[in-house]
């Protein structure tokens, strides 16, 4: 029962991600020619809902459910990571039209030629894990 | 009942995702998507020869059930909350589609020319999944996330680290689209 809570979220988020053509390919093309309002518009809104949320729960002290104060996962301090491991993702996610949440939600509507990608994924994650120390961060 | 089976509004669906990440904090966790591809590595075992994968991956189980609903989210969608597939593009995105050999703009929510099984069975085809999943798996764990952990989850909450990778992100879009695209299809 305990993660029946997390099963409906992502049922949630498994519909709100199509309806609004957040999985499309078409939609990231189009965001990245600059020919459409309405990716920058879902990411827009969701920053600005997600600033006031998390503002309104500091200000009120509102705990979590296991009764800790609402808090953030602080990102590692870094310039290299993010600049060229953002670069990166940003080339496959062009490419692919699929960022990891939309992976398992296309599959979902069907289309299973997607596992290649999520597949190809999970290889990549793999790998880096293999050269981490190599890499600068 | 017609306005669901529409597509939504972007001011509909932003202030949503929000919420999504918002219950997930609410509840202790984090809104990270790409934590699952290393969770799955480590389930298949690469704990034993990597560290990187050698954690205690049941603590993850609450991540992947989410990925499960997400599967189940998009089937629903699809299936029963949509009557059409068609996306609105703008005439000029369809147009330039069409001048790299993509046909059938907007009429499904992939293009076939990449995803449907003609399209993989060719050396093509199968090469531009395989390096477009391989750079976002690779990509997402050296930057330390993805599109919720950065973009949404990291500048809601206000964090430079996730604003260089967004930047990062809209770098390699930009370059895959408006270089690489005319190299690759053409």
């Amino acid at each position: 029962m305990k993660y029946l809570k997390f099963l409906i979220v992502g049922i949630i988020f498994g519909i709100v991600l199509v309806k609004s053509e957040a999985v499309s390919w078409y939609r990231i093309y189009e965001m990245f020619k600059f020919e459409s309002f309405h990716m920058y518009g879902i990411i827009g809104t969701a920053i600005g809902t997600g600033i006031i949320l998390l503002q309104i729960s500091k200000q009120l002290k509102i705990n979590n459910i296991e009764g800790e104060l609402v808090h953030v996962p602080k990102k590692q301090k870094g310039l290299f990571r993010y600049i060229i491991g953002g670069t990166l993702f940003g080339l496959g996610w062009a490419l692919s039209g699929a960022c990891p949440g939309p992976m398992y939600i296309l599959v979902g509507t069907g289309i299973l030629t997607v596992l290649i990608v999520i597949a190809a994924a999970i290889l990549g994650t793999y790998v880096y894990g293999i050269i981490k120390n190599k890499l600068p961060h | 009942m017609e306005a669901i089976l529409q597509p939504w509004p972007w001011y509909v669906s932003g202030p949503l995702i929000a919420m999504i990440m918002f219950i997930l904090i609410y509840f202790g966790k984090t809104f990270g998507m790409s934590s699952n591809l290393r969770t799955l590595c480590a389930i298949g075992g690469a704990g034993k020869k990597v560290a990187f994968f050698n954690f205690d991956w049941k603590s993850q189980r609450w991540n992947l059930t989410v990925v499960l609903g997400a599967v189940i989210g998009g089937f629903i969608a699809h299936h029963y909350l949509s009557v059409t597939t068609n996306i609105d593009l703008n005439p000029k995105t369809v147009e330039a589609l069409s001048q790299l050999g993509f046909e059938n703009t907007g009429q499904s929510l992939l293009p076939d020319e990449l995803y449907s099984w003609d399209a993989i069975l060719s050396i093509k085809g199968l090469s531009i999944l395989i390096i477009g999943g391989f750079l976002v798996g690779f990509g997402t764990r050296y930057a330390g996330g993805c599109t919720s952990g950065h973009a949404i989850t990291g500048l809601s909450s206000l964090q430079l680290p996730s604003l260089v990778a967004v930047i990062g992100f809209f770098l390699g879009g930009l370059i895959m689209i408006h270089l690489l695209f005319p190299l690759i299809f053409s």
